[in-house]
């Protein structure tokens, strides 16, 4: 495992720099894609100016959500959001190449290329949490205060296992990636808002099928103090490492059955 | 003339090659109609207008948006500065073909492409699942054809413009970022403009980008002010070319061909 992050870290060192290089360009890109990113707020701020709560979130506690979740999703999209170039790789025998070296595909795969302009996602994600707490009535306990650790870390692994799963499916159809944006950028997108909006048959979607209320809803309501509307047990605000923890066998093992089987399809 | 027809249709043909992108695509703008639907269904728990839009009107707003965002396609297309940074814009522009007038045909059969297979598709999976307000008259047909196609000209004369800042950049990263993103905002993608404070909605309706999401779908729910709208597209849509059409001349001037 140390070995790996080594790697890791010797290989995206490397395009780091480069990226680095341009100083100037860099940073303009990095703050537009915070900026981008960060109209996701705006739209809440527009929103928030018609209602005063978002099934029955305030601005500042939808905010606490937002920005667990942005912060997360822009961290996991540092590290991994190469992803999205498998199918490209596998396209072009890049991957075949890849299989040939003694070192974990997936590995290879996302230390290609680490796109550090994401930082400016996370940056601003950082900038709207600071926006929450300074609005939102929370009685810090110790429980309080490390869950938010815990559940950004849980959240990134979600989305990590989320991401890794699903694009898996490059392996089986070409072409179709960008059907999983459905679960990563709108997965993003849809836990930046409180769950009571969405139907009830997408709520349960949403906590067993794929289960992005455990990115930040379900640990937020026992940081904020909230009831939950939705008549879900108070035991699953403490699941998120748990679901974290299953996230990644599933993924681990859909990648490897999805490598097994091209590898044995000899493409 | 037949030129740029047989241009749009190379255009829609090539684009209609991508089944299972295409597929994939629609599967995604399908899955965000419902999300953004379910958001902004969330302001009529408290009211029954905003904006002068009632809950109907916003429904159909978001998936008129899904329907329309892969036509008046800005994000990521790079193919004319990716050719200035390559230096086969070189042979383009020696070719007998004006270079707007080219990408601006092939645009036009690649938006048609994508207003069938993914325009369409997820507005009629959207009118399944809610109750969508469609068109009263049939005047509003036609004018709804004239404005969503101005939608496409004026988004591609758009693009076009962020796309030759490459002679000058080559690496248009940067710009395409920005280009993008305010148009996100200002077209009236992420929020309707209706929704803005009165200032920021006033200024909106002045800009080029309300004419790319905003006015083609006020056209479709019938709101006032619906041929003023599409005024300000076309007169958007020409200046915007004529902007394309200097920087093109300027930038053939200042030509730097990379890689010989």
């Amino acid at each position: 495992m140390v070995e790996t992050l080594r790697i890791y870290r010797r290989l995206v060192a490397a395009r780091v720099r480069a990226q680095l290089e341009y100083r100037a360009s860099f940073t303009l890109v990095m703050i537009g894609s915070g900026v981008v990113t960060f109209l996701d707020f705006v739209e809440l701020v527009v929103i928030f100016r018609l209602i005063p709560a978002m099934a029955g979130w305030s601005l500042h506690e939808v905010a606490f959500l937002y920005a667990i979740t942005s912060f997360a999703f822009a961290f996991v999209d540092l590290v991994i959001g190469h992803l999205d170039r498998l199918p490209q790789m596998i396209r072009t025998g890049a991957f075949d190449a890849i299989l040939v070296r003694p070192l974990g595909s997936l590995l290879q795969v996302v230390s290609t290329d680490v796109a550090m302009r994401r930082l400016g996602k996370a940056i601003q994600g950082v900038a709207v949490f600071a926006f929450a707490l300074s609005g939102v009535d929370v009685d810090w306990t110790a429980g309080r205060v490390l869950m938010v650790p815990v559940m950004v870390a849980s959240a990134a692994v979600i989305f990590g296992g989320i991401w890794v799963a699903g694009s898996t499916i490059s392996f089986w159809v070409v072409d179709s990636i960008e059907a999983v944006n459905t679960v990563t950028y709108g997965g993003n997108y849809m836990t930046q808002h409180p769950l009571g909006i969405y139907p009830s048959w997408l709520r349960r979607s949403l906590a067993f099928v794929v289960p992005l209320a455990f990115v930040n809803y379900f640990p937020s309501l026992f940081v904020l103090g909230k009831e939950d509307p939705l008549g879900f047990p108070g035991w699953v605000r403490f699941l998120s490492p748990a679901v974290a923890v299953a996230c990644l066998i599933v993924a681990r093992a859909a990648w490897r059955n999805a490598v097994r089987h091209y590898r044995s399809t000899g493409s | 003339m037949r030129l740029y027809l047989e241009i749009a249709r190379r255009g829609f043909r090539r684009y209609a090659t991508y089944r299972a992108a295409t597929l994939a695509g629609l599967f995604t703008n399908t899955m965000f109609g419902f999300l953004r639907g379910y958001v902004l269904l969330a302001i009529f728990r408290f009211r029954d207008v905003a904006g002068g839009f009632d809950a109907t009107d916003t429904i159909t707003y978001a998936w008129a948006t899904q329907g329309l965002i892969m036509m008046v396609w800005v994000w990521g297309w790079e193919e004319v500065a990716e050719r200035v940074r390559e230096g086969h814009i070189a042979t383009d522009l020696l070719r007998p073909v004006d270079l707007q007038a080219y990408w601006l045909a092939h645009d036009i059969g690649r938006a048609s492409f994508h207003l069938l297979f993914r325009g369409l598709p997820p507005f009629i999976v959207g009118s399944f699942f809610f109750d969508l307000r469609l068109p009263e008259h049939t005047v509003t047909v036609l004018l709804l054809v004239v404005s969503t196609y101005l939608a496409v000209a004026l988004s591609f004369a758009y693009k076009f413009i962020l796309n030759l800042t490459a002679f000058w950049l080559l690496d248009i990263r940067g710009v395409s970022t920005w280009g993008g993103l305010v148009m996100n905002l200002m077209s009236g993608f992420i929020v309707p403009i209706v929704f803005f404070p009165g200032w920021a909605e006033g200024l909106a309706r002045a800009l080029p980008w309300a004419g790319m999401v905003q006015t083609p779908i006020e056209v479709f729910l019938e709101k006032p002010g619906a041929l003023t709208g599409i005024a300000l597209q076309a007169a958007w849509t020409v200046a915007l070319l004529a902007v394309g059409r200097l920087m093109m001349a300027a930038g053939t001037r200042k030509l730097v061909i990379q890689g010989g």
